[in-house]
């Protein structure tokens, strides 16, 4: 009888406690920055795609949910033909983000992607890439790669000498 | 055998090899990059570096370059001391200190050597924080992409592309850390086995221009054993597919073939499968029709007509056989020329019934003496060229060996013989890239090439017969050579189909066979035109002039044409009228050609990537290659699709085979002379030791749940291989396959392609468990030697006629590889080779055309100068699409 009143007693001070259940959808939960959610392709500074189709992302990815194919553009700079994540089977472990080498894909603090066909998850490149570089806003991997793009020569890298004179014996 | 302590542990070895093959044989890991196993050591890179101690008191020891120092008896060293750990992970910083932060746009990245030997000396972090050294690139051509930064000067591609394949137009530039590889200008790579550069290089200076354009890592290519299609010898090659492409084809070791190397014809040739001339539907009298339509009109076909079956050189030995049962063999033809044919048919007689033996590629790279007849090797089967590069070696080593200098060690070898070269005599219509090695050369008409070689087996043995009439300077020569050839050890002579005499191929069998009564080691080297030439001449079949008869008599009405373009083997006008004659043309291709054009039933075949098959190579070697790839569409082995056929039309006996493994058992049990040839690859039923199949896929593979996600997100069940012990899927037996079904070269922390060291019993000799292959023609060294006594006449030049005999492109003369992309670019255009006084006589300079008939056949081409053809005679690029198919050698008619 008296942990009954007791379980009543208690139930009942705790309508003046601070809530912990959260009004989702209309109230929404603040997720930090590291947060594991959906899966984006992000850009340069300068907007250019920052993927450079090197499949380290598909080939760290457990489920096999990355597939894509790199090409290169007229100015050298490679970038993926077509870039799909499968993500009725991906499990957010973020090992695609640790393998990137040039920050291209990240995974950002959005995880509402529900939908009622499952063929509906599987996100192409224009679904994947946005307007911005994410979670490392200076980073510009053909400043520091020695690769030549058209209006960026050899030897105009970063911490980069100018090309060797081949025909120069010179110390 | 001897004792070896490493790190304090006794070792059996063979003692004489350097120190670091002997410890990558004994299967340590330890770092290198200069010593290549083709190429020997020089001790460039400093990276290979152990501790070798005086004896089991020393304590101290000294480092020492493991490449450089030949292991003995009772020696003792220590990879594992603190010592050489340290110095090597020092060797790796350095290097690492210009190599750019670059790896994910590099293709070489994930088979990368440098990748490999940094992560294997735990270089994990760099400390070098200034400026980096950069360099300008080159264009090289097609085959070879360039990006100079990544280099770190192990001077393997030097050695490999000078010093081993011949090369002249590619160096070493500038100084100290500025040194420079690449051409003294932009330009194409010359030479025929630039493509090796790939994977000579450890790191990505040198990559293969053709991935590029489709680039996949080495981890997700679906991988099979495969061999080359593109020439006679049969090369083992690895091809690999990617989302339903066919992406690269590289290396794939034998220690009795290939070795190490392909040419570019066969890594560059691949992208026909690609193709967009490539048949992928059944087609009806020009209507797209799915499979069981076409099955059931062409069953119908057969049972009311008069059918007969044209086989071809280039299907495999299945393909041939099915197609011969289907029609019957009294209905099957061979589908090459009746010259092609007969020449076809020599070789085979000569290499089975002779008294000497046709040695593999590997016993021609160690010819002391070598006598080529007829044949410009470069461009018929570039790969026995590279061999012969290092055959000349063999003579002057033998100075070398005198002084105790191991042939391993190269630099030191290369300055003992310096220019030397050993006896090696070029007989051949026009120059060849082997001229600049060669002691003598000799240029003639086919005709007078047989002659020299009768005269030289006359002089060898008496009772040869002997040749009337040869002028002074021809037996001088024909002297010398036999004297070389006698003062040799090993001697091979080498001849082929290539000038389509048969008695340029006789009269090097008979130098051959009267060198054999004086020295047992002699052997015979004979080429073929096309992959599977051999195997369809030990197949037998009708020759194909007697189609066109039956055809144009009216036995026959239906033709089944397979994997031929008859326009490639008939002239125009023959071929024109045979097809107009059939009433129903049936032609089962992977690749339109003009045959197909004219066919009313389509059947798309599978290439070499689509299809599993036996191929015979030239040294009568049968060897099998794997199907890469599930097609997505229709597209099946030829044999698969004649064994629906002959099921639709219910063929009692063609019923009952099912898959690969019957038609091959049946093949071995019913022809007497491919006895073994089940033996090639296990059955198909046959698993790993752990029950599991040998995976095409690397386990990294990635992409398997997305790749076919935007057609179905529900992944479809993989393919199932029913003709071989092999998975189209990553799951597997991860232990080392059998031989004949290596997929690709990896072993835990060996990524590139130098992980073949752990496939091989020791390194650089057969593979685990032997090299792949059944040699079906051995022949018996006490068969009585019948020589050939038919010696042609002296060759007489005709006024206003030119003699016009073949002559070869390495990227052009052969079919399938024209069709590439990247090789089309390097065929030459048409033209006519003739004597610069020949032309000027008729008052032609170079590039003018000339006008010429040969039989019905005309010909308008630009005339192309030589200084060394006989004069009399002309060189008649056949093969490249350009020139019209004529038999040849014949009289080409000059018109005013």
């Amino acid at each position: 009888m008296f942990s009954i009143v007791r379980s009543l007693w208690i139930t009942f001070l705790h309508m003046f406690h601070k809530r912990e259940t959260v009004q989702y959808p209309e109230q929404k939960n603040k997720l930090t920055t590291r947060w594991r959610g959906r899966i984006v392709l992000t850009r340069d500074p300068d907007m250019g795609e920052r993927c450079v189709g090197c499949y380290l992302c598909a080939a760290a990815c457990p489920v096999d949910c990355i597939s894509l194919q790199a090409t290169e553009d007229e100015s050298g700079r490679r970038y993926p033909e077509f870039f799909r994540i499968n993500f009725s089977r991906c499990i957010f472990c973020g090992f695609c983000e640790e393998a990137c080498p040039t920050y291209a894909i990240q995974l950002i603090p959005d995880f509402e992607m529900s939908e009622y066909n499952r063929q509906n998850l599987v996100y192409e490149k224009n679904e994947l890439l946005i307007d911005g570089p994410g979670k490392h806003p200076g980073y510009n991997f053909y400043n520091i790669a020695g690769v030549a793009i058209s209006g960026k020569g050899k030897g105009e890298n970063d911490n980069e000498m100018p090309p060797i004179d081949t025909k120069s014996l010179l110390p | 055998m001897a004792t070896l302590y490493i790190d304090n542990k006794p070792h059996e070895i063979k003692p004489g090899n350097s120190l670091l093959e002997t410890c990558l044989s004994l299967g340590f890991d330890l770092p290198y990059f200069c010593w290549h196993p083709a190429l020997g050591s020089v001790g460039a890179c400093r990276q290979c570096a152990v501790k070798v101690f005086k004896d089991a008191d020393d304590k101290k020891g000294r480092l020492m370059m493991s490449c450089m120092e030949p292991a003995t008896d009772n020696q003792r060293i220590s990879i594992l001391d603190k010592d050489a750990v340290e110095f090597r992970a020092g060797v790796i910083e350095w290097l690492m200190t210009n190599h750019p932060h670059d790896c994910p746009v590099c293709d070489e990245g994930g088979s990368c050597h440098l990748q490999d030997m940094t992560v294997m000396t735990g270089h994990a972090y760099r400390r070098f924080q200034y400026k980096k050294r950069t360099h300008l690139n080159q264009n090289l051509g097609p085959f070879i992409n360039h990006e100079m930064n990544r280099c770190i000067q192990c001077y393997r591609c030097v050695r490999f592309y000078n010093d081993y394949a011949g090369g002249t137009d590619f160096g070493v530039f500038a100084s100290k850390a500025n040194v420079y590889f690449g051409r003294h200008e932009e330009g194409t790579l010359e030479s025929e086995f630039s493509g090796n550069l790939a994977e000579v290089c450890p790191t990505g200076v040198f990559t293969d221009k053709t991935l590029k354009q489709h680039y996949t890592r080495k981890w997700d290519l679906t991988m099979s054993p495969s061999i080359c299609q593109h020439c006679s010898l049969g090369c083992n090659i690895i091809a690999g597919e990617r989302y339903g492409d066919l992406r690269m084809i590289t290396n794939r070791y034998h220690g009795e073939i290939n070795g190490y190397f392909i040419c570019d014809r066969g890594r560059y040739g691949y992208e026909f499968v690609n193709s967009e001339g490539r048949i992928r539907q059944p087609i009806l009298h020009q209507h797209v029709v799915d499979r069981e339509k076409i099955l059931t009109e062409v069953s119908v076909l057969l049972k009311n007509s008069k059918v007969i079956g044209i086989g071809s050189p280039r299907a495999s030995l299945q393909s041939n056989f099915v197609l011969k049962e289907l029609v019957g063999k009294a209905h099957f033809y061979q589908g090459v020329s009746t010259r092609e044919q007969s020449m076809d048919e020599l070789a085979l007689a000569i290499l089975k019934d002779g008294p000497v033996r046709t040695p593999s590629m590997k016993e021609v790279e160690e010819a002391d003496a070598v006598l080529i007849l007829g044949e410009d090797l470069t461009n018929t089967a570039p790969m026995l060229a590279l061999a012969i590069r290092q055959s000349i070696r063999q003579e002057p080593m033998k100075e070398a060996a005198k002084i105790s200098i191991p042939p391993w060690n190269d630099a030191a070898v290369r300055e003992v013989i310096q220019d030397k070269k050993g006896p090696l005599y070029v007989a051949t219509v026009a120059e060849t890239k082997l001229d600049d090695v060669a002691t003598s050369t000799y240029r003639a008409a086919p005709e007078e090439m047989a002659r020299l070689g009768f005269a030289v087996a006359h002089l060898l043995d008496q009772t040869a017969p002997e040749v009337i009439g040869l002028n002074e300077a021809d037996l001088a020569l024909a002297n010398r050579i036999v004297h070389s050839l006698l003062s040799a050890e090993r001697p091979v002579i080498i001849s082929g189909s290539s000038c389509q005499s048969e008695s340029v191929m006789k009269a090097a069998a008979n130098v051959s066979w009267a060198l054999h009564k004086k020295n047992k080691n002699v052997g015979i080297v004979l080429t073929v035109p096309e992959c599977n030439s051999l195997g369809l001449a030990m197949m037998g079949g009708n020759p194909m002039e007697a189609a066109f008869q039956a055809v144009e008599n009216g036995e026959a009405d239906t033709v089944i044409i397979m994997e031929n373009d008859l326009y490639r083997h008939s002239s125009k006008t023959v071929a024109d009228k045979f097809i107009s004659r059939c009433k129903n043309v049936i032609v089962l291709d992977h690749s339109h050609h003009a045959t197909s054009a004219n066919a009313h039933v389509l059947i798309p075949a599978g290439t070499f990537a689509e299809a599993d098959g036996t191929l015979v190579n030239n040294e009568g070697r049968a060897q099998r290659f794997f199907q890469v790839q599930e097609s997505a569409n229709t597209i099946k082995e030829s044999w698969r699709w004649l064994l629906d056929i002959g099921a639709a039309s219910d063929n009692a006996r063609i019923k009952q085979w099912k898959n690969f493994d019957d038609i091959t058992v049946t093949i071995a049990n019913e022809e007497k002379l491919f006895n073994g040839i089940d033996k090639v690859s296990p059955p198909s039923d046959q698993r790993m030791a752990d029950g599991q199949r040998v995976p095409r896929q690397p386990h990294r593979y990635s992409g398997r749940t997305s790749m076919l996600a935007n057609v179905n997100v529900s992944e479809p069940k993989p393919p199932e291989d029913y003709d071989s012990g092999m998975s189209y899927t990553m799951e597997g037996s991860r232990t080392l396959p059998p031989s004949s079904m290596i997929p690709f070269f990896w072993s835990p922390g060996w990524n590139s392609v130098q992980s073949v060291n752990k496939y091989q019993k020791e390194v650089g000799t057969a593979l685990r468990d032997g090299d792949p292959g059944v040699r079906l023609l051995e022949t018996n060294s006490d068969s009585p030697v019948d020589y050939f006594k038919e010696i042609p006449e002296k060759f007489r030049a005709i006024k206003n006629q030119l003699w016009i005999v073949s002559v070869y492109h390495i990227f052009g003369s052969e079919e399938l590889s024209a069709k590439s992309a990247s090789v089309a670019q390097r065929v030459p255009g048409s033209y006519l080779l003739i004597h610069r006084n020949d032309s000027e006589a008729l008052k032609l300079t170079e590039g003018e055309i000339i006008e010429f008939q040969i039989k019905e056949q005309q010909y308008r081409l630009p005339i192309k100068w030589s200084d060394s053809i006989a004069q009399g005679t002309a060189g008649l690029p056949i093969g490249l699409n350009s020139v019209p198919y004529v038999d040849l050698p014949a009289w080409g008619i000059l018109k005013k």
